[in-house]
């Protein structure tokens, strides 16, 4: 194990009100293990032994400066790196107790489990309706079309962005504004109905208008989804997050629960890099 | 010190008559293509569309029983030399097939010959005063006249010009490229979509990629033996047919649809792709629900291009044959035929003066072919684009 790496099983600290279990235990509410997870783009090691536990129907959220791979390990979560060919993984992540790595294990049913809000709105080139509608019936969710109606309108709804579209649902997903895609996408997401919805910076691109209701999105999807967020912005951590993991150089430096670590940070780094010294 | 505001625009000025005067010299160059490109059409056009008039001579001709033995006897002995031989060669046939034709006489339009119809258009020819004295008298009358060449476009080949056609050469063309697009765009589009989104990035694939681009810069002509060694000698495929024309120009166009469709499916965000695998999606669904769509226009367009520069090829198809003398209209993949380039190929080899404008005309149609194929790339683009 690298040296400077946290030792997790020591450093993890009980959420106040949260079950907290023992990490070697199996607990109800763990959703995601990860041990030891290495990674390498090429001959670069992007990702260096990561340990980190991620608990169902909560928003944690992943910082760090540009660059020391928190967007990567999001992507080890859906096997989205496997999509890049020179991406060597090592390591054990645990999902419901399968290892998601595993050969056996298929990554169209990982991402059917596992859904993702990805940086830019990227809404199908198709009508609104269809965004939402596409995965549910390619995954034989539904298959009468009044219940796909049901579905779409209800994901639009939990996304908050049914009463915008309810009556243009047949026009094109890319008409809507950036905020009201990224929110579409998020409907595609929950559409599925999946454990964990990953989501790569998602307010990135938008105004704090379009961000504010984002979050507030956030907040309300955490009691039916587990949400692992990436973000730039400390405050939007603050705000919507109940764990904050730390990421420098690919390493995790700190993982906490969002208030102790944003009020009283264990490591130096942490102080530094939420205080704007550096990142 | 900064320079001052004069100096700037001291500097600037220089910098700003070198803009104009590469403007200038871009629309020159445009010019030029554009006057060259007008210069093209105007001298096809003004060769090609004196093809599509007739001389035709109004005649009485008479069903008699010398007639059905020597078509000759049935018109009068003065018009004899200057009417076409292919219309009382026809006679006695017409006689056999319907004998209640014996002994009746009808008035009706016949080919004028060649010579006729080439005094008649101002080109020079081997006729006596005589002959042309008459046929002047014959003008006045409103016994000979020019008329819409009908003919030209629903005859086959013939060595002799005022009967000679581009049919036969069209339909030929439409069956090739049939054979063409039904083997190229599937196999193509296919390859293209496997080296595009599934192959590995490896030694092999880029070997493959290398040898791809390098075989649309291949000279068509050896195309051709390939297709007649592979395909004629090897499989056995008949000669001179539309089948083996078809393949050998789809080996020439591979590479140009495999080559722009790859460009299309690259043009494809990568967003999308990921969008569509984050919901799940399996390799083929993204491309078949996602990527395709969006790249189709590109597709499409690319196809057509490729299809009209095979339609316009004709080394390959000589060397497999289908420079071939056809006076009727193909009806099968397997029975010889020719195309359209092929016989302006063969029309200007002919020594006889008629035949060259048959050759500009063949060319105004292959021409007119083209345009409007390209032109519906264009329009399927236009409305396949998907501009959101």
């Amino acid at each position: 194990m690298n040296s400077q790496a946290p030792q997790f099983s020591q450093q993890m600290a009980p959420a106040a009100g949260q079950p907290y279990t023992r990490n070697e235990q199996a607990c109800h509410d763990l959703s995601i293990r990860v041990r030891d997870l290495n990674l390498w783009y090429g001959k670069n090691q992007a990702l260096m032994d990561l340990n980190i536990d991620l608990f169902q129907k909560n928003v944690t959220a992943l910082i760090g400066p540009s660059g020391c791979g928190k967007s990567t390990f999001l992507r080890c979560l859906n096997r989205m790196n496997d999509l890049i060919p020179s991406v060597h993984t090592e390591g054990l992540v645990e999902m419901d107790g399968r290892d998601v790595n595993a050969a056996k294990m298929d990554e169209v049913a990982l991402r059917r489990r596992v859904g993702m809000v990805f940086q830019k709105p990227n809404p199908f080139p198709k009508s609104i309706y269809e965004n939402v509608a596409y995965a549910p019936r390619m995954h034989d969710i539904v298959s009468r079309k009044a219940e796909q109606d049901e579905l779409v309108e209800k994901a639009l709804r939990d996304a908050g962005l049914w009463n915008e579209v309810k009556d243009k649902l047949q026009e094109p997903g890319t008409s809507l504004s950036g905020g009201q895609q990224q929110r579409l996408c998020i409907a595609r997401a929950i559409a599925v109905q999946p454990d964990v919805i990953l989501m790569d910076e998602p307010t990135s691109a938008l105004d704090p208008i379009s961000t504010a209701i984002i979050e507030d999105l956030m907040d309300k999807l955490k009691e039916k989804f587990t949400i692992i967020t990436v973000t730039h912005n400390m405050q939007q951590a603050a705000r919507v997050a109940d764990y904050t993991a730390f990421f420098h150089l690919g390493e995790i430096i700190e993982y906490n629960d969002t208030k102790v670590m944003f009020s009283t940070p264990a490591k130096k780094k942490t102080e530094d890099y939420i205080s704007g010294r550096y990142g | 010190m900064s320079d001052s505001y004069d100096q700037i625009s001291q500097q600037l000025k220089g910098r700003h008559r070198k803009s104009t005067r590469l403007k200038y010299i871009s629309m020159g160059a445009l010019a030029l293509a554009g006057a060259f490109l007008l210069i093209f059409f105007a001298d096809m056009l003004s060769k090609g569309l004196p093809a599509f008039k007739q001389a035709m001579i109004n005649i009485e001709i008479n069903y008699t029983e010398d007639a059905a033995r020597n078509g000759r006897e049935a018109v009068d002995r003065d018009f004899s030399t200057i009417i076409s031989r292919s219309v009382v060669r026809v006679i006695p046939l017409e006689m056999r097939n319907d004998p209640s034709l014996l002994g009746t006489s009808v008035q009706r339009w016949v080919l004028a010959s060649a010579d006729v119809d080439q005094y008649l258009k101002g080109n020079p020819v081997r006729l006596d005063d005589d002959e042309k004295a008459r046929i002047d008298r014959l003008v006045e009358e409103g016994k000979v006249e020019m008329q819409f060449n009908a003919g030209f476009f629903s005859r086959g080949d013939s060595k002799m010009p005022e009967l000679a056609g581009i049919m036969s050469a069209v339909i030929g063309t439409v069956m090739t490229m049939i054979v063409t697009l039904a083997i190229a765009f599937p196999i193509g589009v296919m390859t293209a979509i496997y080296l595009e989104e599934f192959a590995p990035d490896n030694r092999l694939t880029q070997l493959i990629e290398i040898n791809i681009n390098n075989l649309a810069a291949i000279p068509s002509i050896l195309f051709g033996l390939l297709g007649l060694a592979i395909f004629i000698n090897f499989f056995g495929v008949p000669r001179s047919t539309p089948l083996v024309g078809g393949m050998t120009l789809a080996l020439m166009t591979l590479p140009v649809i495999i080559i722009s469709t790859r460009t299309a499916l690259r043009s494809v965000p990568e967003s999308i792709r990921h969008a569509a695998f984050g919901v799940g999606c399996s390799r083929w669904q993204v491309v078949k629900d996602h990527v395709l769509p969006l790249a189709m226009p590109g597709i499409m367009t690319g196809s057509i291009i490729g299809l009209a520069q095979a339609m316009g090829e004709t080394a390959p198809l000589i060397i497999v044959g289908m420079v071939a003398f056809i006076p009727d209209v193909t009806a099968s993949f397997t029975e010889a035929a020719t195309v359209m380039p092929a016989q302006v190929f063969t029309w200007s080899g002919e020594p006889s003066r008629a035949f060259v404008e048959k050759t500009a005309g063949g060319i105004v149609v292959l021409l007119a072919v083209l345009i409007s194929l390209n032109a519906s790339a264009v329009l399927l683009r236009k409305k396949f684009e998907r501009r959101w």
